[in-house]
């Protein structure tokens, strides 16, 4: 199994990540970031294979993807 | 034991970028600056950009970083290359740059087989001045100085770059790329790897051109743009490699 | 050995291209243009023999460039060319200036405009003392007036290039371009090295990444970055204007005229002393900086002037804002590629 973790200050709210993921694992946040923009964040309780699509769509470099 | 299985790589700074949502420049810099890392060229590497967009890229890349006149990026890089040939050297270059204002200086640099790795990204219209023509926006297409959709007619067709330069003695790797999608940027990441493995083996000049969105200019939401490119721009613009010396 | 036993009788572009040579530049991207051919020609042999880089570009736009990236990364580096390629060039040498980067580049003029014609002319000086391109720059210019001088100063210019990170212009014309004289293709001195370790791009080891450009977006660094260059060319004003003075202790007419003109003026001064007319010559050599402090004391007492140009009147309006008021300037010119002669001159010299 695997686990992202995003920068969400570097986010800039293209959403990319979410439409790459196949396990509907990235939703939109409820806060904005720095940059008065709502990041995407993990939704709790799913599932990642660490794939690592949503990292490679993401035009800001702001997700990295870890393998157990 | 979790092992880091994506990372940013090591030579792009920590900052965000000013590229809109949905752009595809922060993916092809991250690209760049993957294979950047893997070759071990971070200290050795000296990058030309482009007027457009990507001007501000040295705020992205750390490395060292030259800005070109519009259009003259491959004409700098030649200027750098020749005389420092164990530097690696790279453009990165729009369609206005590259295709347009700097066709002569394109063609000719690609010719004379300069040992030099150009990232072309081709997103089909003038993304920095607001979303004019560019010498690739696709016929039909509108823009603000095509308002009423290009015509071959009165602008001509769009340019074919990656077709045109494989033709050319010089070139020793030339592909046409996509990132709209995962499957794509998995591609674009092994021609880019490529085209600075061209450079590091001496073999001539290396070209990856790079279909990629402009969400804003487009007038459309960053997802609805990747789809344009699939559906679009690959269309006109066949994804493939058209020459590789050492295939 | 001394400079004189070297003598060996050298064509003026030879001698900017030998110049360049011993300046220790090491690389020369050019296009062809008449009349600086052989400028090229003669790069494109030697420069391989002290392993240096000769390129034939596609373009002066391509030219300018190449230079620029060169200079970049540390390399000394020159073009030639003239007129319409000295206009295509522009650009460049607007984002050397604002890129700070050093460069020598060798107009030798001919005529305009547009395309205009090979024969020599004086037309560009507004072109090179004014910047030329786009922007609130200055090149530094030198003039030179005869062979040793476009070896000299081309030796010379590479030195302020690197000094003042600036590119410098050598401002010659088709007839210093053509002709022979003997001429001594060493330098007086070995050409000054300026330390460069600590601005170009030569990959980012063991320092952090560099970057070199002529564009700030943000708050007033564009604002910022002009008023670091005219502080430059302050340093410049100040230190760096130079002028040949002949016959001016007594003189009660001064001919002011630069490089092939100032020539001219000379043997027509000449001539006028030996009928008795007591005209001397100021030979402005630096063109920007302009050696005004000079020119406005020699204006203090000598209160006729006559300028001299190859052109209807460029370095005239310089000439009148310098002077003092009730100073009388009088302008003869020749533009079109047409050259003064000696006769021409003193007769302009009686007239006056």
């Amino acid at each position: 199994m695997g686990r992202i973790e995003i920068n969400a200050a570097l986010c800039k709210g293209c959403y990319l990540c979410i439409e790459a993921c196949r396990k509907k694992h990235i939703e939109i946040d409820d806060r904005l970031n720095v940059q008065d923009v709502l990041p995407v964040r993990v939704i709790p309780g799913t599932e990642c294979t660490a794939c690592p699509r949503c990292a490679m769509v993401c035009p800001e470099s702001a997700i990295e993807v870890f393998h157990d | 034991m979790e092992t880091k299985v994506f990372a940013r790589p090591k030579s792009l700074t920590d900052v965000t970028t000013h590229y809109c949502p949905g752009c595809g420049h922060g993916v092809v810099h991250r690209l760049v600056a993957e294979a950047i890392d893997h070759f071990g060229l971070r200290d050795n590497t000296v990058g030309v950009a482009s007027a457009g967009c990507s001007v501000m890229m040295y705020k992205y890349f750390d490395v060292d970083t030259l800005e070109a006149a519009h259009g003259r990026a491959l004409a700098t890089a030649t200027g750098i290359k020749r005389t420092h040939p164990d530097l690696t050297v790279f453009t990165y270059q729009g369609d206005g740059d590259l295709a347009s204002i700097g066709l002569a200086e394109t063609i000719h640099a690609a010719n004379r087989g300069e040992k030099i790795t150009a990232i072309f990204v081709n997103n089909a219209v003038y993304g920095m001045t607001g979303g004019q023509m560019a010498p690739t926006t696709l016929p039909g297409q509108k823009t603000s100085t095509t308002p009423a959709g290009r015509t071959k007619a009165r602008e001509g067709s769009p340019l074919r770059m990656a077709e045109m330069l494989s033709q050319l003695d010089g070139v020793a790797f030339c592909q046409r790329v996509a990132v709209y999608d995962p499957d794509q940027i998995y591609e674009a990441r092994e021609a880019i790897f490529r085209a600075f493995e061209t450079q590091l083996e001496g073999l001539g000049f290396a070209f990856v051109e790079v279909l990629s969105a402009c969400p804003t200019n487009m007038r459309m939401k960053p997802i609805d743009g990747q789809h344009w490119v699939e559906e679009s721009m690959c269309k006109f613009y066949p994804l493939g490699t058209f020459k590789d010396d050492d295939a | 050995m001394e400079r004189c036993e070297r003598k060996t009788l050298t064509m003026g572009n030879i001698a900017v291209a030998e110049g360049a040579i011993q300046a220790g530049c090491r690389a020369y991207f050019g296009y062809p243009i008449t009349p600086q051919n052989e400028i090229p020609e003669y790069l494109s042999r030697r420069l391989p023999e002290v392993g240096g880089i000769f390129l034939q570009a596609e373009s002066e736009l391509a030219s300018i460039n190449m230079v620029l990236g060169a200079s970049a990364a540390g390399t000394r580096v020159m073009t030639s060319s003239s007129g319409p390629g000295i206009s295509l060039m522009q650009e460049g040498i607007s984002f050397l200036a604002g890129s700070q980067l050093p460069a020598v580049i060798v107009n030798v003029m001919r005529c305009g405009p547009g395309l205009g014609g090979i024969k020599p002319t004086q037309a560009d000086y507004f072109q090179a003392t004014r910047g030329g391109g786009h922007g609130d720059y200055r090149t530094l210019v030198l003039a030179p007036n005869n062979v040793q001088e476009m070896f000299d100063f081309t030796v010379r210019a590479f030195e302020l290039a690197d000094k003042y990170r600036n590119p410098v212009l050598i401002l010659a014309d088709a007839i210093l371009g053509q002709m022979k004289e003997p001429a001594t293709l060493v330098p007086e001195y070995p050409p000054l090295d300026f330390d460069k370790t600590d601005w170009i791009l030569n990959g980012a080891h063991q320092r952090p990444a560099r970057n070199l450009r002529s564009m700030y977006l943000e708050d007033d660094d564009q604002e910022d970055l002009n008023y670091v260059l005219q502080r430059k060319y302050e340093r410049m004003e100040q230190d760096e204007p130079l002028a040949e003075e002949r016959w001016t202790e007594d003189a009660g007419l001064l001919v002011v005229a630069f490089g092939t003109s100032a020539r001219v003026a000379r043997a027509a001064v000449t001539q006028a002393r030996n009928e008795g007319i007591r005209a001397g010559v100021f030979r402005p050599i630096t063109l920007y900086p302009y050696p005004r402090a000079a020119l406005r004391a020699l204006g203090e007492r000598i209160k006729r002037m006559l300028v001299v140009e190859m052109n209807c009147g460029q370095m005239l309006e310089d000439v009148l804002a310098i002077v003092p008021p009730d100073v009388e300037v009088r302008f003869h010119g020749r533009p079109g590629g047409g050259v003064p002669t000696p006769d021409e001159i003193l007769e302009k010299i009686k007239e006056s």
